[in-house]
């Protein structure tokens, strides 16, 4: 393009003639309560000038349970919404055309089942599955190493995937059956070049998988790699964003031509969407997140060669609860103001010659390289999932991150510099500032789910699942009996026990035992130092006779395990024994490791909002057992009113992301368990 | 038994005997308290519980072997099998790592998923992290503790270094878990540690062929020492190699079966027996955690402190006991000396 110099107008055709480039699909990642309270925010969300839907389901729906099945309690309809049979998609979907919607569904260990649930919706509609077009995330290696929403082994995880890739790339060609995420790589500590490294591992994994296990011809192999799109977090790091892109895009070419012998140019495009940062954003001064959110968008927006597809960016208020409509709302104007106020969308790619961005790629591209060859000589991403290695890495990772926001290194505006504000109209009235999901939602889910398996032809649902049953014995593909469970009314809970009972379960490994820390760096501020903290411990170990011990728990369904993996890393850092049971155990399951590990404090992590039902249960059943002088302290996205509430039934302490210098977490713990322990002795 | 301790001791060690879990756990929270006030209170538990069983009574079975080999999934496996067979399971799970601060990270629950209402199955991580006597100091007495109120007691362990050798003063039959491909074989056999398991696993069966072929390598290995006259002791028992999958859950059966064989193979007599070289090892470890090496040279030697301790245990004090009076005799040799 070129302009005249001096000249004060545009030298081109005035912005409106001009012929602009289409903008990115724009989604806002919603669902909570049920379906249809959350239909009624779809439909309000595409008035709004939403051009697509993404679907948050709650974390029961995602790892296969029904509302009524115990590890459910306090989930149901939390972080997003239950779908438990074909009536709740029907009611999710009503009165939207699905033949008109473009619909991403963050859905993975029951990926096959909530599509096939969608592909039964559409032919009631009247709807051709060949014109469905949307997204199911389906990405289970990032579930074991940061999300945790797994439930089956690796190996079967990846069949699973295999099968959903093979089955769409003919009858529902539009669709995109796997988004490979790098977000929650991020989320989990990941550098760029690990996010790089990870998440192409995983895609040549898929790939593979396909490859040798025989569900594709060969000849169909280029057409499924135009399938694979790829899910990408964007931190306040903007121009290191804006150069990940570009490596990914760039690396991924090379993968696709060399290892898969692509020919065809577009179908090695590298194709993705974009949650924008959800970790970065702060509790203190929450209204600031909104300008690192639009700094984030520009991170996947402003190179043209390497544009996000579809965007859909947090809400400011992510870090104090759940965000209301309004919210919502704020987020995607943001994205609308960008797309058809600014002149983005006017240029070709802006980086276009840029020595500075171009070296910054490069550096990146071979570093990333080399990650994947060596975790290919590891045996491939599946074998470095199983052994906790790139657990590991990552736990090691995020130690880092933390530690450069407690020393300061790394500044965080509002957290660690700037501390000082003045009264924030925003967040004045505090609880009215987030949204309450309604406390009666689980029950009529409870009695709904009921009521659904009481009304349906109960033989026919029994005769789908023995075939789905049979079909996961045999290793067919399991879309097709997916499908034809969904029309017969089977429900969620049921199709999922049905692979557990033939596949099994998983555990994945935690990370954490063999993480180094890195001692490196500035001092940690806090109200003591590691040092001391030790001294301490050393002291306490020989009152009460042996070590503190310390138990983690991470109760729920909830799999954001980062919280959790820090807090025990530190806790063993300064001198604790800590048992880390890893996620999804029950409140009996932390009483009853309690008691078997004798314990001297418990620490509880949830950040799925299902805090005021589980932790009350954990200290009314330690209770019982006789061990109410065990202190709890509970850590997570937790409301300034639940944590007094918390506090009246007998919690030590509530932590909240504010609390981030881990080291005065620590001297709380020592605290508290040096008086506890008095206290219980003198009793 | 000390009088003042005598009544407490048997309260606890009867609730343990009932199976108790709160009681169990009180008992553990005892044995691993290190406080010189304790001790005596210690003793007495161990005296009480000691009445409650027959003296050759349960199974006590060691798993142990490199990192990263599957261990604490083999032993879940196993656990779970034991309950199916109807079997009472308490699981020590010792961690050896360390670190500078003492600190320790015990995550082997993370990979056994359990159910909390079932009061047969107990687990227990122990860190024995910076104590120089290793597993044997904190892990006699927690297994005196759950062979008593369990049928079965499984101890976990990682092999570095000295806990291979020291596990076996701590079980009845010791299996070595190592996984296929990874030459560990070889390393034992050079060691001479061999000697030490009753039953080799190779897990990660699901590794298909490289399994089979690891398991048939060291079978292969195993025949020619044997011709040669280096098998390890001379026994009715031969040592029996097998593939285990504890994540395809394949195998475990077999493995219950063959620890089963290996404790049928000993006549009461003979596992009594290692039973009370155990007690004697415990006995002397405490001692010489409590004063050194010194202490050993100075009572006459490794061999003669054996004795001693074998004749005490045989006049009826427990390993704290005889340990304890070692000590006495130490210190009246140091003054008199």
């Amino acid at each position: 393009m070129s302009s005249s110099a001096g000249s004060h107008k545009p030298a081109d055709p005035p912005a409106a003639q001009k012929q602009r480039e289409r903008p990115w699909i724009m989604r806002t990642y919603a669902g909570h309560s049920t379906a249809a309270k959350s239909n009624e925010l779809y439909r309000t969300n595409l008035q709004k000038g939403q051009t697509g839907l993404s679907v948050a389901f709650d974390l029961p729906t995602q790892t296969g349970y029904d509302p009524d099945h115990l590890l459910s309690r306090g989930e149901v309809g939390k972080v997003g919404v239950p779908v438990s049979h074909i009536g709740d998609m029907r009611a999710l979907f009503a009165g939207l055309p699905l033949d008109q919607m473009n619909t991403s569904m963050t859905i993975n260990a029951t990926a096959p089942w909530l599509l096939a649930l969608y592909i039964a919706v559409a032919e009631e509609q009247g709807v051709d599955k060949k014109l469905l077009q949307g997204t199911t995330q389906n990405d289970l290696v990032k579930e074991y190493l940061s999300r945790g929403t797994y439930i089956f082994p690796p190996a079967a995880s990846l069949k699973l995937t295999a099968d959903i890739i093979a089955y769409t790339v003919n009858e529902v060609p539009k669709w995109n059956p796997t988004n490979v995420c790098s977000y929650h790589l991020q989320e989990a500590g990941a550098t760029p070049v690990q996010e790089l490294a990870y998440a192409l591992s995983t895609a040549i994994a898929v790939l593979d998988a396909l490859k040798t296990g025989g569900q594709v011809p060969a000849a169909e192999i280029p057409k499924v790699v135009g399938r694979i799109s790829f899910f990408v977090n964007a931190g306040i790091r903007f121009i290191e964003e804006t150069c990940k892109m570009r490596a990914f895009t760039a690396l991924w070419d090379r993968i696709t031509k060399e290892r898969y012998g692509v020919q065809d140019e577009t179908l090695r495009r590298f194709r993705y969407g974009v949650q924008v940062n959800s970790l970065g954003l702060t509790e203190p001064q929450p209204e600031n997140n909104i300008l690192r959110i639009v700094l984030e968008m520009l991170g996947v927006t402003l190179s043209k060669d390497a544009r996000a597809r579809a965007l859909q960016l947090p809400a400011w208020n992510e870090a104090l609860g759940l965000p209301r409509p309004w919210d919502q709302q704020w987020s995607l104007r943001a994205q609308q103001i960008l797309a058809f106020e600014s002149d983005l969308l006017e240029y070709e790619d802006i980086f276009e010659g840029s020595v500075v961005i171009e070296a910054q790629v490069r550096k990146m591209v071979d570093a990333a390289y080399r990650e994947i060859q060596d975790i290919e000589a590891r045996g491939g991403v599946i074998e470095a999932v199983e052994s906790g290695y790139l657990k590991q890495r990552l736990v090691e990772s995020n130690a880092a991150r933390i530690r450069a926001i407690e020393s300061g290194q790394q500044v965080v505006v509002g957290v660690n510099k700037y501390t000082e504000t003045a009264e924030c109209p925003l967040t004045k009235d505090l609880d009215g500032a987030i949204l309450t999901v309604d406390p009666e939602a689980e029950q009529a889910a409870i009695a709904a789910i009921k009521k659904w398996r009481a009304g349906r032809d109960d033989a026919a649902a029994r005769a789908a699942l023995a075939k789905l049953r049979a079909a996961v014995e045999q290793g067919k593909n399991i879309m097709p009996p997916s499908i034809e469970a969904a029309k017969a009314g089977v429900t969620t809970g049921e199709w999922a026990a049905a692979l557990r009972d033939v596949i099994g379960e998983y555990r994945a490994p935690t990370g954490v035992s063999g993480a180094r820390l890195d001692q490196g760096g500035a001092a940690v501020s806090g109200k003591e130092t590691v040092e001391a903290l030790r001294a301490r411990i050393a002291g306490l170990a020989k009152t009460l006779g042996r070590r503190p011990k310390m138990l983690v728990g991470k109760p729920g369904l909830d799999g954001h395990s980062n919280g959790a993996e820090q807090i025990a890393l530190k806790a063993r850092d300064v001198g604790f024994e800590v048992v880390y049971e890893g996620i999804r155990v029950t409140p009996e399951q932390i009483v009853a490791s309690a008691i078997e590990e004798g314990v001297h404090v418990i620490g509880i992590s949830i950040l799925s909002g299902s805090h005021m039902e589980l932790v009350p249960q954990i200290v009314e059943q330690l209770r019982q057992k006789g061990l109410g002088h065990v202190p709890v302290v509970v850590g997570g996205i937790i409301p300034e009113s639940d944590a007094r509430a918390l506090e009246a039934k007998g919690v030590a302490r509530v932590y909240t992301p504010k609390d981030f210098l881990l080291n005065n977490i620590m001297s709380d713990l020592v605290e508290l368990v040096a008086k506890s322990a008095g206290a219980h002795a003198a009793a | 038994m000390p009088p003042r301790e005598a009544e407490p001791a048997v309260k606890l060690a009867a609730g343990v005997a009932a199976g108790d879990k709160v009681a169990v756990a009180a008992a553990l929270n005892l044995v691993e308290d290190r406080r010189a006030q304790t001790r005596n209170a210690v003793d007495a538990l161990l005296c009480a519980l000691r009445t409650l069983r027959p003296p050759g009574y349960g199974h006590r079975v060691g798993l142990t072997g490199p990192p990263g080999v599957g261990k604490s999934t083999l032993t879940a496996a196993l656990a779970r099998e034991y309950r199916a067979r109807s079997l009472r399971v308490g699981v020590l799970a010792v961690d050896p790592s360390s670190l500078r601060s003492g600190g320790a990270l015990l995550g082997d629950r993370a990979r056994m998923a359990f159910d909390p209402q079932d009061e047969g199955l107990f687990v227990r991580s122990l860190a024995t992290a910076g104590d120089a006597g290793g597993l044997a100091y904190a892990a006699n007495a927690g297994v005196a503790v759950l062979a008593t109120a369990y049928d079965r007691v499984l101890v976990e362990t990682t092999g570095v270094g000295q806990t291979e050798t020291d596990v076996e003063h701590v079980v009845d039959t010791v299996c070595l878990v190592i996984q296929p491909g990874s030459g560990d074989v070889l390393q034992f056999i050079k060691a001479g540690i061999m000697e030490i398991p009753d039953v080799i696993v190779v897990n990660k069966g699901d590794h298909g062929r490289l399994a089979q072929r690891a398991a048939s390598d060291l079978q292969g290995a195993l025949d020619r020492l044997r011709q040669a006259g280096l098998g390890g002791e001379q026994s009715a028992w031969t040592l029996p190699v097998l593939v285990t999958s504890a994540r395809d859950r394949t195998g475990i059966d077999a493995l219950a079966d063959a620890l089963q064989a290996h404790l049928a193979s000993r006549t009461p007599s003979e596992r009594a027996e290692k039973r009370s070289r155990g007690a004697v090892a415990w006995a002397v470890s405490l001692l010489s955690r409590q004063h050194g090496e010194h202490a050993l040279d100075l009572l006459g030697g490794a061999q003669a402190v054996r004795a001693q301790a074998t004749d005490a245990l045989a006049r009826g004090a427990t390993p704290i006991g005889a340990a304890a009076s070692l000590s006495e005799r130490y210190l009246a040799a140091l003054r008199a000396g």
